[in-house]
């Protein structure tokens, strides 16, 4: 798709407020719709959009596979792990209360964790599905 | 007005089913599904069910269309013609949505305020959820406090969807490395 320009210069404007927007879905979670599921997908499809228009190659160099791997894998670690450090505050696996000397501090706190090893595993997750698919078209 | 706003939305749904149904260019039928999501996803705004609305538009319009579009570049543009008879099919699945509807007659009216999932928890989430969670969407301490169980078990299986195309997709790359090599 390298010669068309119309498509090359929407994407290159669409691409950084689809990232940006995915942030902000991602961080206000709390207090409007949203939260890690959704902010991971659009930040997927902000690099999927990236993929279609500027190629594979260029996109596995942004976002290569070990990387990837890495990010799927410390997402969920990331959720598991906030469960058990609230087991090491005192508290039951989850339970965020425990996390901090005000409960509700230690709510939020818990909440902001696991929906960015929410966000990080499902955005991973979905590059990961998108680029095999499409390594097998190239081959 | 909401009523109306639902029956024409239902309209669509329905329309662009039989749509899919009868097209025999599977573009055209991805495209098509991607809209179908679109119009649940208002439908679902409607409905007073932002965040699901939010994950239906993204996930379902969004992701889904794209991978079908890459499943679709492996395979053919269009269906081959079957020539077995669809009688069986067709009976199996009259006799599953009879059923279906069937059971929607036992079901509370929609928005019926004495429906027993408005008598379970849910009382208790929205009367103490902004005491003991503290979000103003109380959507999210559901999701990640209250039910936060749940939500790790989902990761987990968007974890292992990951894997198995790792492991599926993956490995054949090596293979062909190695034999070239």
């Amino acid at each position: 798709m390298e010669h068309h320009v119309v498509l090359r210069v929407t994407a290159k404007l669409l691409i950084a407020p689809i990232i940006l927007f995915a942030l902000y879905v991602q961080f206000h979670g709390d207090y409007g719709p949203g939260g890690g599921f959704q902010a991971g997908v659009i930040l997927a499809a902000g690099i999927i959009l990236y993929t279609l228009i500027y190629g594979l190659d260029n996109a596995r160099r942004l976002a290569p596979d070990w990387l990837l791997r890495t990010l799927s894998c410390a997402g969920v670690l990331l959720y598991a792990g906030t469960g058990i450090a609230c087991m090491f505050a005192g508290g039951r696996f989850l339970d965020y209360s425990a996390l901090a000397s005000d409960p509700l501090k230690g709510q939020h706190l818990g909440i902001l964790l696991i929906e960015l090893g929410v966000g990080t595993t499902v955005a991973s997750v979905m590059l990961i599905i998108f680029f095999h698919f499409s390594a097998r078209k190239s081959q | 007005m909401e009523t109306t706003v639902t029956i024409i939305l239902l309209g669509f749904l329905a329309i662009i089913g039989l749509a899919i149904f009868y097209l025999e260019d599977l573009f055209a039928s991805i495209m098509l599904f991607s809209i179908y999501s679109l119009v649940s996803a208002t439908l679902l705004v409607v409905m007073d069910a932002v965040d699901v609305a939010f994950t239906e538009a993204a996930v379902g319009a969004g992701i889904s269309t794209v991978l079908m579009l890459a499943t679709l570049a492996l395979t053919r543009r269009h269906i081959r013609p079957s020539r077995q008879r669809p009688l069986l099919p067709l009976l199996i699945v009259a006799v599953t949505g009879a059923m279906l509807v069937y059971g929607t007659l036992d079901l509370p009216r929609y928005g019926d305020p004495d429906a027993p999932i408005h008598k379970h928890v849910a009382p208790r989430y929205i009367q103490q959820s902004p005491r003991e969670v503290g979000p103003p969407n109380m959507v999210t301490s559901v999701l990640a406090s209250y039910r936060g169980y749940d939500t790790l078990g989902e990761v987990n299986v968007i974890f292992c969807a990951g894997l198995g195309v790792m492991i599926l997709l993956g490995a054949s790359r090596r293979r062909r490395r190695k034999d070239e090599g």
